[in-house]
């Protein structure tokens, strides 16, 4: 998930009035737009000359109701996180942060993991920064695990589209990943595998930089604009993901899903994970096709095994952490998040 | 004459920062030289942790997203 925050419009048209009484109206707006959801798809599934119960009926339908659904509620989702997060930003966390060496400091950067705006592409520098400021390596892994895991964009969306049990239980599970994997690449010593220039740097803690006052209008703005950029970026990935979702949803017979997801096969954890790691997409494109599994009758434990390999380890992440770990510190890194997302897999496997 | 450098590994809104610099400068008819950093230990060094970053002469005055036009102009102006 990529997200940054200060974007601040340059235009001042409109007045303050402008977004109080806009966004309301939006809200509304958008209540509106959701509750045509299931009319909507029905009626222009209807126009296609397929039979509504034929596979490519289903298939159809299946797409023109999750690509409008999917794409509202990211709306709803980015605007809200996006103001939530003007509050928050790199400095801070890694001020509140450096002060904390003890065992509260995993679970805590997990949680700012998740609640601070960064982008992919400065996560070179957000590491860096955090770990020549004192802040040990462990805890920065937490820091960078629970980011793109727990982000709000995947849990709104399996809010939306799977439903809160599954979502509670991928949160309390993610996070406790980011944190576990945090602390125990912490207990193992690997600074010595860091890259030799990033060892013998050292920043210092202050940047000098004067926080930004923001008001309350400003915060909207920088939800606004966290939209544009956001679903600018995503829609693809949305689509792609729903496209799949709905040729699974249409044409894979619950007997073949069954058989090769199902919590019988003890090898499709670890076969969700490997196929998981390598794909290159992001929360909103694979939570459709999560949809799309669980309906057909794939175990939960397999299924949140393949989500959480396919978020939480991606390649272009690793080729960015190249610059600052060893080959070696990566793979370390790999091992543990991919053993926490093994055991997560097999214990809802087993328990359901 | 300003001395403007733009920190970040080269992704879209860095080259829009410039952009907006150059934009800027040209409307307050000031005169500015961009040097764009783009090596991890240096954007490091100078304490950027979000790009895009900024720094005037020396002095950082932003890191994290799009600068604000009217903020730009008033670092540009000082």
């Amino acid at each position: 998930m990529t997200t940054d925050t200060h974007d601040i419009e340059p235009h001042r048209e409109h007045s303050d009035w402008f977004w109080y009484v806009g966004v309301p109206a939006g809200g509304i707006a958008w209540v509106l737009l959701y509750q045509q959801l299931i009319p909507f798809s029905e009626w222009a599934t209807a126009l296609f000359p397929i039979s509504r119960d034929s596979h490519t009926g289903e298939a159809i339908a299946f797409f023109l109701y999750d690509v409008p659904k999917v794409l509202l509620l990211l709306t709803l989702i980015v605007f809200v996180t996006g103001v939530l997060r003007s509050w928050f930003s790199p400095e801070k966390t890694r001020a509140i942060l450096s002060g904390k060496r003890e065992i509260l400091g995993y679970p805590l950067a997990a949680a700012l993991g998740v609640l601070t705006p960064f982008c992919s592409c400065s996560s070179v520098p957000l590491f860096i920064g955090f770990v020549s400021a004192g802040i040990p390596l462990g805890v920065t892994f937490s820091f960078l695990i629970a980011g793109p895991m727990v982000g709000p964009v995947g849990l709104g969306l399996l809010f939306g589209l799977v439903g809160w049990k599954i979502t509670a239980i991928y949160l309390v599970f993610g996070f406790s990943i980011a944190t576990i994997a945090g602390w125990v690449m912490g207990r193992m010593g690997l600074e010595r595998y860091l890259q030799d220039w990033v060892r013998e740097l050292n920043t210092g803690a202050a940047t000098g930089l004067p926080e930004e006052r923001l008001s309350m209008v400003d915060r909207l703005k920088v939800g606004l604009d966290q939209v544009k950029e956001i679903l600018g970026k995503v829609w693809i990935w949305v689509v792609i993901g729903i496209s799949i979702g709905a040729l699974i949803h249409g044409y894979v017979p619950e007997a073949v899903m069954l058989k090769i997801m199902g919590g019988e096969a003890w090898w499709s954890v670890p076969a969700a994970v490997v196929v998981g790691v390598p794909m290159y997409t992001n929360a909103a494109g694979v939570i459709p096709i999560v949809e799309a599994l669980l309906g057909k009758g794939a175990a939960l434990g397999t299924t949140l095994a393949f989500m959480m390999s396919v978020i939480a380890l991606s390649l272009p992440e690793m080729i960015i952490l190249k610059q600052v770990l060893t080959l070696r510190l990566i793979a370390i890194f790999i091992a543990v998040v991919a053993s926490g997302i093994l055991a997560t897999g097999f214990l809802f496997n087993a328990l359901l | 004459m300003k001395t403007i450098k733009v920190y970040g590994p080269g992704c879209k809104r860095c080259d829009a920062t410039e952009a907006m610099i150059r934009e800027a400068a040209t409307s307050l008819s000031i005169e500015v030289e961009i040097e764009k950093i783009t090596d991890p230990r240096s954007i490091a060094m100078a304490g950027v942790m979000s790009t895009p970053g900024i720094s005037v002469d020396g002095k950082l005055v932003h890191a994290g997203g799009l600068p604000d036009a009217v903020k730009l102009e008033g670092w540009l102006a000082t």
